[in-house]
């Protein structure tokens, strides 16, 4: 169930974030969510694209410094509370939270949320026992 | 200028009589090295020289060189020429690869060493109705205790303040109207700028002299911090090995360093052939101590790049003078006052499990030294993770730390994007304009 996140790390200077998204849009990757946290000289960019092993692929030969990672993702629903809630179940089960990002679908009245915890199972058990609905990749890909 | 000398007979002998002095003191010495240092014993047997064929300072040449990696490897005891119980100090420089070098002193020693301080404070116009500030550290670190023991000599008032705490160092300088200061020229830079902000005016500081060394430094720096602090600024010269700052020194005419030749004989070397080089020659300097006991080093190699000259010199002294060292026959680095070899970087990192792919990068920002150390990440040590990647670069500036005794910025970097000429990764940039 877990969803392959690709990690590019890039000096904090201009044009480096969009170097990567040209070699991606070039060979027709598409990124379907991204965030990125930055420090003084460096940044961690974070990227779920409809094809992993293309992209890495290209970033690999471009000698970009990547990781894949296996983070989670979570359906909330597209008003106030609803992230919190998600968060509460996951404090509840003792299960520190990383980071994470959300973004929202085009046509459904949904959020996502894509959370890198430190155990995935425990996490993503306790989220659907609380009824929340867990996205798969392909999920994440057909948005 | 009306000249003051702490030492007149010495500091304006008739440079024959220098010559002689200097000979009777090294026949003696030859004779006490090889008789009490079997490291040395070894030198001179493989190069097949004797005490006997060192007649006077002419012969000089046929003794063997000693360099840094020689005291490394006789550390700490190997290159010891007096019983412990008759030495009453050590000091130290700051480790290399490792390993450090420590220096030995007899109290004759360190009279005649504070005798070279004391003589380079009357240079600047110092007297006993001065009042020294020693803001050099105090410690291992050759250059605090020097000048404190050179202020005592001359009879200054003086102020044991070490380096740092900059607020309190200007709080006893006005308070207790110094008029000397002894430091490195950045920290001295530092703390004109620091007066400047709090809104003092030259004239209103009480400091005529400072004594700066132990770090290179340009005409354009003495030129700003005489204009900042209202002083003249004198530079000089010294290294922990031959005993620490006051081999030599800077008088009025400000054109160079009087090396203490009564003390420290010195010779300008080709670094490549080891021939000796005529005066006025650029060669790689190197000291021979002529009288000290417990840690008396011959034909030591500094490693500096520099030229002597004999030029008459309007201050009166006879000593002969050497220039501001142009540079560096290895690739040592002089960042804040301490010594760095590149080579240490690459062991830390070696240590610490990462590959040498590795960029110091220094500059001078506010006349402070600055120390960047860029270094490749590889694919296993990367994470998603911010705050990993931070707490590696903290535990590598401390491993650094550690090692150096200073504290760089660590900058991890995405592998190969250390800059390459022609393949080679160049290890180090130095943006300092000192020469």
């Amino acid at each position: 169930m877990a969803i392959k996140q690709l990690t590019v790390f890039v000096q904090n200077s201009k044009g480096t974030i969009v170097s990567v998204t040209d070699i991606l849009a070039k060979n027709n990757v598409n990124i379907r969510a991204l965030s990125i946290a930055e420090t003084k000289d460096f940044g961690i960019l974070r990227l779920i694209v409809n094809d992993q092993e293309l992209a890495t692929k290209l970033l690999e030969e471009n000698d970009y410094l990547i990781k894949t990672i296996d983070v989670i993702g979570v359906k909330i629903g597209d008003k106030p509370g609803e992230l919190t809630s998600a968060l509460a179940v996951l404090d509840k089960a003792d299960i520190n939270v990383e980071y994470l990002y959300a973004f929202m679908a085009r046509t459904e009245k949904h959020a996502y949320v894509v959370l890198r915890v430190e155990n995935n199972e425990l996490a993503q058990a306790v989220l659907s026992d609380a009824g929340f609905k867990l996205i798969t990749e392909q999920d994440v890909c057909k948005l | 200028m009306a000249q003051n000398y702490y030492q007149k007979d010495i500091e304006t002998m008739p440079v024959e009589d220098i010559k002689k002095l200097q000979s009777e003191k090294l026949v003696k010495q030859v004779k006490h090295v090889y008789e009490n240092v079997e490291y040395y014993r070894k030198l001179m047997d493989e190069k097949g020289v004797k005490p006997d064929d060192i007649k006077g300072i002419e012969d000089l040449h046929k003794l063997p060189f000693i360099s840094k990696a020689d005291l490394r490897d006789a550390y700490p005891y190997g290159l010891l020429a007096k019983p412990l119980d008759e030495c009453v100090r050590i000091h130290s420089t700051s480790g290399t690869t490792g390993r450090r070098v420590v220096a030995f002193y007899t109290q004759h020693d360190i009279d005649l060493w504070e005798d070279c301080c004391a003589r380079a404070i009357v240079a600047a116009g110092g007297s006993k109705k001065d009042v020294c500030q020693v803001a050099y550290g105090y410690g291992l670190f050759t250059g605090g205790s020097g000048l404190n023991g050179g202020s005592h000599k001359v009879g200054c008032l003086t102020l044991p303040m070490s380096s740092g705490n900059t607020e309190r160092q200007i709080q006893f300088m006005m308070d207790l109207n110094a008029t000397i200061i002894c430091c490195t020229p950045s920290y001295a830079a530092y703390i004109g700028e620091t007066l400047k902000e709090q809104g003092y005016k030259p004239e209103d500081i009480p400091l005529k002299a400072g004594i700066f060394g132990a770090e290179p430094w340009t005409e354009e720096m003495r030129e700003n911090i005489e204009k900042t602090l209202g002083i003249k600024a004198y530079d000089i010269y010294g290294l922990t090995e031959t005993s620490g700052p006051g081999v030599a020194f800077e008088c009025s005419e400000q054109t160079g360093m009087h090396v203490n030749e009564d003390h420290f004989y010195a010779e300008i070397i080709d670094p490549d052939t080891g021939e000796v080089l005529p005066e006025g020659s650029k060669g790689e300097l190197v000291f021979t101590s002529l009288d000290k006991e417990a840690f008396p080093l011959l034909r030591y190699r500094t490693r500096d790049i520099c030229v002597l000259s004999r030029k008459k010199c309007s201050c009166g002294r006879t000593l002969i003078k050497m220039a501001k060292p142009m540079g560096r026959t290895d690739d040592m680095l002089i960042i804040r006052g301490v010594n760095v070899f590149p080579s240490q970087i690459e062991t830390v990192l070696l240590n610490e499990g990462y590959q040498p792919n590795y960029q110091i990068v220094v500059d001078r920002v506010n006349n402070n030294d600055t120390f960047d150390v860029k270094v490749e990440l590889t694919p296993e040590q990367f994470t998603d993770k911010v705050g990993e990647v931070l707490a590696m670069e903290k535990s590598l500036a401390n491993a650094m730390k550690t090692m150096l005794g200073i504290n760089p910025s660590v900058h991890l970097v995405a592998p190969k994007t250390i800059a390459r000429s022609e393949g080679k990764a160049v290890r180090v940039v130095d943006k300092r304009k000192l020469i």
